[in-house]
């Protein structure tokens, strides 16, 4: 009797590891989500700019004009369209609609059509 | 010597819906913001103010910071539990989350509550 050695992986290498269309837009839900969580109190710091007064909405448009500014909004943007999408996929697939795998796979494919089109449209008329 | 791990199963079917319910707020709260700024809510000061200041607004604006802190909660919790494994560690950043969700949701209400 041969014995089967199989060589099972001590640790994920994470550069090894190929995922699928739906986990690429999975783990990107997850990033997006953490990357707003970070940025909430910048963007709390925007909603009170634009709502205290005209001089604080004027310099709220003084910060968003700078490049930098505009990139990690764009950043953002990004990120919010897609956990927005990605949040769509989710609650569909929570009432059954797209479970199965041909159709996963598309919806997700969906999501990355949708959000990162979206995001250069919004981002170049905020540019 | 009884070798016991203990879990928290209880919360799990209250935060899956919990994600879900806050979800479908946001999308609205979205939807609106987004259908006001189309048509120009956000051209100047006044009619910025105006619109956020309404009284469906500031109500529909007051549940979208509730469920976006407890969203948050939900979520970074997940991602603190996936990947840090030790429990000293994995405490203090549920503590320091949940201090800065709290802190967080106060001050963005009383934008609101300015108005």
């Amino acid at each position: 009797m041969d014995k089967v050695v199989r060589k099972r992986p001590k640790y994920l290498n994470l550069f090894e590891i190929k995922l699928p269309i739906a986990g690429f837009a999975s783990i990107l839900h997850r990033i997006s989500g953490f990357g707003l969580f970070l940025m909430l109190p910048f963007l709390i710091w925007l909603l009170e700019l634009s709502l205290g007064s005209q001089e604080s909405f004027e310099s709220l448009r003084a910060i968003v004009a700078h490049p930098l500014a505009k990139l990690l909004l764009i950043g953002l943007l990004w990120a919010f369209l897609h956990h927005f999408c990605m949040g769509i996929r989710i609650l569909l697939i929570d009432i059954h609609v797209g479970v199965d795998k041909a159709q996963a796979s598309n919806s997700a494919k969906m999501v990355l059509a949708v959000s990162l089109p979206l995001t250069l449209i919004l981002g170049a008329k905020l540019w | 010597m009884v070798n016991r791990k203990i879990v928290g199963a209880h919360y799990g079917l209250i935060d899956w819906l919990a994600q879900r319910v806050t979800g479908v707020v946001m999308v609205i709260f979205t939807l609106v913001v987004a259908i006001g700024l189309r048509q120009g809510a956000g051209a100047s000061y006044a009619s910025w103010h105006e619109f956020m200041s309404g009284g469906l607004m500031r109500f529909v604006t007051f549940l979208f910071i509730v469920s976006l802190c407890w969203h948050v909660w939900v979520g970074v919790r997940d991602i603190w539990m996936d990947y840090i494994q030790p429990a000293g560690i994995k405490l203090a950043l549920h503590v320091l989350t949940l201090l800065a969700l709290i802190g967080c949701a106060g001050w963005a209400v009383q934008i609101i509550w300015r108005l």
